[in-house]
């Protein structure tokens, strides 16, 4: 038990914390160089963390100040923290590389090095979402992960990105205000604020039947304002400007990351504080299954109307996010470990098409609309097989991620009566609606052009020896959502067990 | 006997009121100032809600003076201790907020959201 590995999830939080506030005084190159190092330090030990974690085969919490449990604040690690951990620095990593070429033109020299204070600040948080057992603490880190994403999306100063960083803030405040509130509600009612001890009093008070209605309203509070936060369908206004003009590596961390980490904090406290049972038994949980398949139909549909590359992967996002809801509201707990393997799918996945849709761009004189776009795919070839390899995951192709997680949810769904009907109907209908407008973009990169229409474009062609950093990072989003088709097995797995220590 | 309990809990029936105010006020204004301090009104019914959660009739503040050290004579301190974590927490997001409005105010000349967005879109860059 008291191995030294133990301390590793908690030398991951504080170093990217301090790291964030020593980038803010070192000049933006050494900050960058900081900033991958600390990256691949994270992945490693959280790697370590995860062995360690599997042979005890059982999670373990880490006590902040040695304080015990009911008044200290502590961390709870499992395996599936420290594999979320993991992905999450890795696939930050991929995307800071990817966007790098872009973010050193788009920010102003003497800005590079808050960019990556921001960066930190962000994997700090995201890393405490993962790996907190304090509900208050959950709080404090969603509210600097939120100022962190504003920071990225404002930090590229021109109108529309501080426009939309100030509709990203206003409605993250309001989801923030909403989660306070539910917090509130549940600390009154149970009158602690770590999460296990939260579930046995939440465990009597269901048992009892007092109370019901306060735990229902806060739910529904906590719930609504995450929901805010990771744009299930009627919240989703601020998507398309916020992933659309913040600059390449913003907009995939935006996307992959930041949204992600909420619905990770949502699954805790679905499996954790509530408990999943009492959660698939309220209405709470059919409103968001609801939502969650109006957002799969709506996100795509929006998609199949956009001109522009970017905003059509940030509907794009919206539908997906919709499959993760339907998957936590399925009420099994097969339908949870399909929603985090497509958490995990959809984070390579859409990390990758951001960064494509980038390096196509910069072959089409920096234009992101489809009009400009045709035959980059030939212009930028690694870029454009990225794109078509990530737009068939999206689609459901067998061998790519995206399938495994489509297969998970259907077989999420049997058994579930009226909710397997219309799984398995919306599974179809966006499977549909994802092929028309990614093969529509697909088949726009790859129709050849020719000379009129190349003076019309104007755009260059990018060798492999000019973006060495870029096909790198290709080859490896490629390599990872090839991994995740097609070595689903072990994966799965894994999530299954770490679901059952995560409870 | 609803509108019993409404009566007995009077404070955080307001505190609620207060929320739905603030909420609606961020929500729904267009004027960027009028959202921000509907913002720090949500944020502040919270702390009000908490501050009464805590709060035990007839006792005193957590702070040990004249060596009284007995639990009974306190109020329970951790909701005060979130309410502290809470006022650090919205004072960043007001001050981020407001040198959001700033930035735009200098840019466009109005603190209108509608109209920054209007003029976003003419593509008066």
């Amino acid at each position: 038990m008291s191995s030294f590995v133990c301390n590793f999830p908690f030398i991951t939080i504080l170093a990217s914390l301090f790291s964030g506030a020593a980038s803010s005084v070192i000049p933006g190159k050494w900050a960058r160089r900081w900033n991958k190092l600390l990256l691949v330090i994270i992945a490693i030990l959280s790697f370590v963390t995860m062995r360690y974690s599997w042979k005890l085969g059982t999670y373990y919490t880490y006590s902040m100040g040695h304080f015990p449990a009911p008044w200290g604040n502590e961390i709870r690690v499992g395996v599936l923290e420290t594999f979320m951990a993991m992905f999450f620095s890795l696939l930050m990593l991929l995307c800071l590389m990817g966007g790098e070429a872009e973010r050193e033109r788009e920010i102003e020299e003497s800005k590079q090095n808050l960019y990556y204070v921001l960066a930190d600040l962000l994997i700090s948080s995201l890393l405490s979402l993962i790996y907190t057992n304090d509900i208050f603490t959950a709080y404090v880190f969603v509210e600097i992960n939120t100022l962190a994403a504003c920071g990225l999306i404002m930090i590229r100063q021109y109108g529309r990105t501080m426009e939309a960083a100030t509709r990203y803030l206003i409605m993250n405040l309001l989801g923030s205000g909403l989660f306070l509130l539910g917090i509130c509600f549940l600390y009154d009612i149970t009158g602690h604020l770590l999460m296990s001890n939260m579930r046995a009093v939440v465990d009597e008070i269901v048992k009892q039947g007092t109370y019901t209605v306060p735990l229902i309203i806060s739910l529904g509070l906590m719930v609504v304002g995450l929901a805010i936060k990771t744009a299930l369908y009627p919240f989703h206004a601020w998507v398309p400007d916020a992933y659309g003009y913040s600059t390449l590596s913003s907009s995939a961390l935006l996307s992959a990351l930041v949204s992600k980490g909420y619905v990770f904090l949502l699954i805790k406290i679905i499996m954790r504080v509530i408990g999943f049972d009492f959660v698939s038994k309220t209405s709470v949980s059919n409103v968001l299954f609801i939502y969650g398949l109006i957002g799969m139909m709506m996100g795509s549909i929006n998609a199949i109307r956009q001109k522009d590359i970017r905003r059509m992967l940030a509907y794009s996002s919206v539908a997906q996010m919709g499959y993760i809801y339907m998957g936590l509201d399925l009420g099994t707990e097969v339908g949870i470990v399909a929603a985090i393997f497509h958490i995990i799918s959809h984070m390579a996945t859409k990390a990758m098409l951001f960064v494509a849709a980038g390096g196509l761009a910069a072959a089409s004189g920096d234009h992101k609309e489809f009009a400009y776009l045709r035959g980059a795919a030939y212009r930028n070839k690694m870029a454009g097989l990225a794109f078509l390899s990530g737009a068939l995951s999206m689609i459901g192709l067998p061998l790519f991620s995206g399938f495994i997680s489509k297969l998970l949810f259907a077989q999420a769904s049997m058994d579930q009566g009226y909710k397997m009907f219309f799984a398995l109907a919306a599974i179809a209908i966006s499977t549909i609606l994802n092929t028309i407008y990614f093969m529509k973009a697909v088949m726009i990169i790859y129709t050849p052009i020719y000379s009129e229409e190349k003076n019309r474009i104007g755009g260059r062609i990018i060798y492999v020896k000019d973006q060495a950093m870029k096909v790198c990072v290709f080859a490896a989003f490629i390599a990872i959502d090839l991994v995740l088709g097609l070595f689903s097995e072990p994966i799965v797995s894994l999530l299954t067990i770490g679901i059952q220590m995560f409870g | 006997m609803d509108i019993m309990h409404l009566a007995g809990n009077y404070a955080e029936a307001v505190s609620m009121i207060l929320f739905g105010i603030g909420f609606t006020n961020l929500l729904l204004q267009k004027n960027l100032i009028r959202k921000i301090i509907g913002l720090n009104f949500m944020d502040t019914s919270i702390y009000l809600f908490l501050a009464l959660k805590g709060y035990i009739y007839g006792r005193k503040a957590p702070v040990v003076v004249d060596g009284v050290k007995s639990m009974e004579a306190y109020i329970n301190p951790i909701p005060s201790g979130l309410v502290l974590t809470g006022i650090v927490v919205s004072v960043s997001v007001t001050a981020v907020m407001l040198s959001l409005t700033i930035r735009l105010y200098r840019k466009y000349h109005t603190l209108n959201m509608d109209e920054i967005t209007t003029i976003i879109n003419r593509g008066e860059e």
